[in-house]
């Protein structure tokens, strides 16, 4: 029973973390058909922004508890700095060219976007443990789990209400779904497409920025931090279907309840299993398990 | 007649001035040298171990230049000559740096490369060094197979081999902690961490048999960052202990979260590259870990009282604000051993030497480095033994230091093999010819 527990709340938390990065790029893709490779770099920066807040704050005599408000400051900043100066000076002037085309700016911008952290941080790695050993940790299953890694089930599901909620109960969620459906005619009804995007855009920044400032007091910030979660969001929204953010939760589920059965039950599988996973929901499902249907154009 | 006898004259001027201009240009070429220092200068190996690795080649080069390391070695310059470094970056992938070596030695014209950090550096690089015929040291790297798969001739390794680190462990675990009848391990997914734990294993095997390994030992990949899951099955796992030779960023991640979910009081643990952390996380590094720094360096030798170390330490602190840790050594041991081969090759020729006498030199050369005592006396000379030391993490409160109790010395020939016999074929034929 203590196994069983404890593979659940591995897979939980660890699809929580998945969730929350790969639903920034699957909103993305899904409005802007862009497959964004720079959201790595908006992790890596949200985890660099959030250990430096954490540190200047804590040193300012802040309880450890109180620093856990600089992952949210983090997550805003970076993704509207960030994301408003990549989509209004970059992306564009690129939305008329072919979507390979964009994926390879994205590619350099998240190259850029890596040298630029050294740059700003420096190579030596940053540590942010005060909110995570302010939560402590709590007996589950028999063994130690962080409150702090528990709680990010909670922001996941926050993540995933709210945007449920804002796209089916608000006049900005309607509008998203009509840009979807069909941007040129949404364009000719009167809606502000470029507005639509670049508040897309800057969310989903706010996303990938939120994902890597919340893990940041687990690890060791070390540059290179956001290359790993990339491939793995393109996993997660491959599996779920691209666009789809009902998709990019099942994927994160599916992805992480691998994993964390893996590494439990066939810890030499575990590099394996997540490649597996989305193969064989390739084989039956090319187009992901939740792929939005795609209007046909005559 | 007078002629002839002008164009002789033009001729054998010429001749004069040519050769001269040759000679001064030889000269020259003897008082500089250039040396590449190859380490991980970004991604997530750059604070932990190349950037300390990078400093600790640059304090003891420019020491050395201005003649100003301890006696023995207090000349100045390699056979007199300024080393002239040149500070490349490790990271990218085996591919990059087979590349970047031959831009180095083939368009840079580099005297001697010294460095390496990754064993898969190394292990991509062997077979290039040997066909451009360039002096090379690895000062870091692991594997054991860079010797045991080929004979090199122009490879040099200064410090001991992975083997040693897992084989000491093994025996500091038997000794100091005989209640340990079982054990996991959780080590990264490439050759390093297969090797290590393979040998870990096979040495606790005969040194403690009947001792049970995990059948569910964590091989997570490289800079993976978040060991949520691992730390839970290891926490499930029945063994006492804890094999780990996680490095880099990994290793201090997943202190982190191990610490916090209990994992080192609930197990013990040992971590055979632990010490590079111990000065970087401070009070966050747990006390009672089993730690090893490959060999007798960092946090382990830290009171250790000789000339050099004492110099050693200062002189690093001075500089760069902290403590040198395991891989400052390391890089720093690899520098002197290249500047006493140049030294002594320079009586011995009795001038500047060319790289065929400076490789003579370095082989089998037996020389006191900063923290210990060097023999390359393996591999046909061109493989270090040291002797080996692993402790107990000890945060001391009143220093505000960390530190280490418990520390055990293992000579070299106990935890090496002996010359020509490969690591893995010596331990499971029982360690023989071990001298403990």
């Amino acid at each position: 029973m203590d196994l069983l527990i404890t593979i659940l709340l591995d897979g939980l938390e660890f699809s929580s973390y998945l969730f929350i990065v790969a639903v920034g790029l699957t909103l993305i893709f899904g409005v802007m058909k862009i497959l964004n490779v720079a959201h790595g770099s908006f992790y890596a920066w949200g985890a660099y922004a959030a250990a430096y807040l954490i540190g200047v704050v804590s040193n300012h005599g802040f309880t450890d508890l109180a620093t856990m408000a600089m992952i949210p400051v983090a997550a805003i900043g970076v993704g509207v700095v960030l994301g408003a100066i990549i989509e209004r000076t970059l992306l564009r002037h690129m939305y008329h060219l072919d979507e390979v085309i964009i994926v390879l700016a994205t590619f350099a911008t998240f190259l850029i976007l890596e040298d630029t952290i050294l740059l700003v941080f420096g190579v030596d790695p940053y540590f942010a443990y005060q909110p995570m050993a302010a939560l402590g940790n709590v007996e589950i299953g028999g063994i130690g789990r962080l409150v702090y890694g528990l709680s990010m089930i909670l922001l996941a599901l926050a993540v995933a209400v709210s945007l449920w909620f804002a796209l089916n109960r608000t006049r900005w969620g309607r509008l998203l779904k009509a840009v979807i459906h069909d941007r040129e005619m949404a364009s000719y009804l009167g809606i502000n497409v470029s507005r639509v995007y670049i508040v897309t855009f800057v969310i989903g920044a706010m996303l990938g920025a939120l994902g890597g400032a919340y893990v940041a007091p687990t690890v060791s910030v070390a540059p290179g931090f956001g290359v790993e979660v990339i491939v793995l969001s393109f996993a997660v929204v491959v599996i779920g279907g691209m666009g789809s953010i009902p998709g990019a939760l099942i994927g994160a589920m599916v992805v992480g309840m691998a994993r964390a059965i893996a590494v439990h039950q066939f810890p030499e599988l575990e590099l394996f299993v997540v490649y597996a996973v989305m193969a064989v929901v390739l084989v039956f499902r090319p187009e992901g398990l939740f792929a939005p249907a795609k209007a046909r154009k005559i | 007649m007078s002629k002839t006898w002008q164009t002789t004259k033009h001729v054998a001027l010429a001749a004069v001035a040519v050769s001269a201009v040759a000679l001064a240009g030889a000269a020259q070429a003897k008082e500089r040298i250039s040396i590449a220092v190859p380490s991980f200068l970004s991604g997530p190996a750059a604070g932990p171990f190349g950037v300390p690795s990078r400093n600790g080649a640059e304090l003891v080069i420019e020491s050395i230049n201005r003649g100003k390391l301890p006696a023995p070695y207090n000349t100045k310059g390699f056979a007199g000559a300024i080393a002239d470094p040149i500070y490349v970056d490790e990271s990218g992938g085996n591919t990059k740096q087979v590349a970047e070596y031959r831009n180095l030695v083939q368009k840079r014209n580099v005297d001697a490369v010294i460095g390496y950090i990754s064993s898969g550096s190394c292990a991509a690089l062997a077979p290039v060094v040997e066909e451009l015929k360039r002096l090379t040291i690895f000062t870091v790297c692991g594997t054991p197979r860079v010797f045991e798969e080929a004979s090199r001739t122009y490879i040099f390794r200064t410090m001991a081999h992975a083997t040693a680190d897992n084989v000491a462990a093994a025996h500091y675990v038997t000794t100091k902690f005989p209640e340990v009848n079982s054990y996991t391990g959780i080590n990264q997914n490439y050759a390093w961490g297969q090797d290590s734990w393979r040998d870990f294993n096979l040495t606790m095997q005969n040194l403690k048999p009947g001792s049970k390994a995990s059948a569910k030992l964590q091989f997570p990949k490289i800079f993976a960052g978040q060991y949520g899951s691992e730390i839970s099955a290891l926490s499930l796992d029945k063994s006492d202990l804890v094999h780990s030779s996680f490095w880099d960023g990994d290793l201090e991640s997943f202190i982190f979260q191990g610490a916090v979910r209990g994992l080192f009081k609930k197990k013990k643990v040992v971590f055979t590259v632990g010490g590079t952390a111990s000065y970087r996380l401070g009070k966050k590094m747990p006390d009672g870990i089993i730690l090893g720094a490959r060999g007798p360096y960092g946090v382990l030798v830290r009171d250790r009282k000789t000339a050099l170390n004492e110099w050693f330490i200062k002189a690093y602190k001075d500089r760069y604000g902290v403590f040198p840790s395991g891989p400052a050594y390391q890089y720093g041991q690899g520098v002197l051993a290249a500047k006493i081969a140049y030294d002594n090759a320079a009586k011995a020729a009795g001038g500047f030497p060319n790289q065929d006498q400076v490789m003579k030199a370095l082989t089998g050369l037996k020389f006191e480095s900063f923290s210990t005592n060097v023999d390359m006396a393996l591999a046909g000379g061109h493989q270090a033994i040291t002797e080996h030391v692993y402790g107990l993490s000890k945060y001391n409160a009143d220093t505000g230091e960390p530190g280490a109790s418990d520390v055990v010395f293992f000579k070299g020939t106990c935890v090496m093999p002996p010359d020509g016999v490969k690591s893995v074929d010596w331990i499971k034929g029982g360690m023989k010819g071990a001298k403990c």
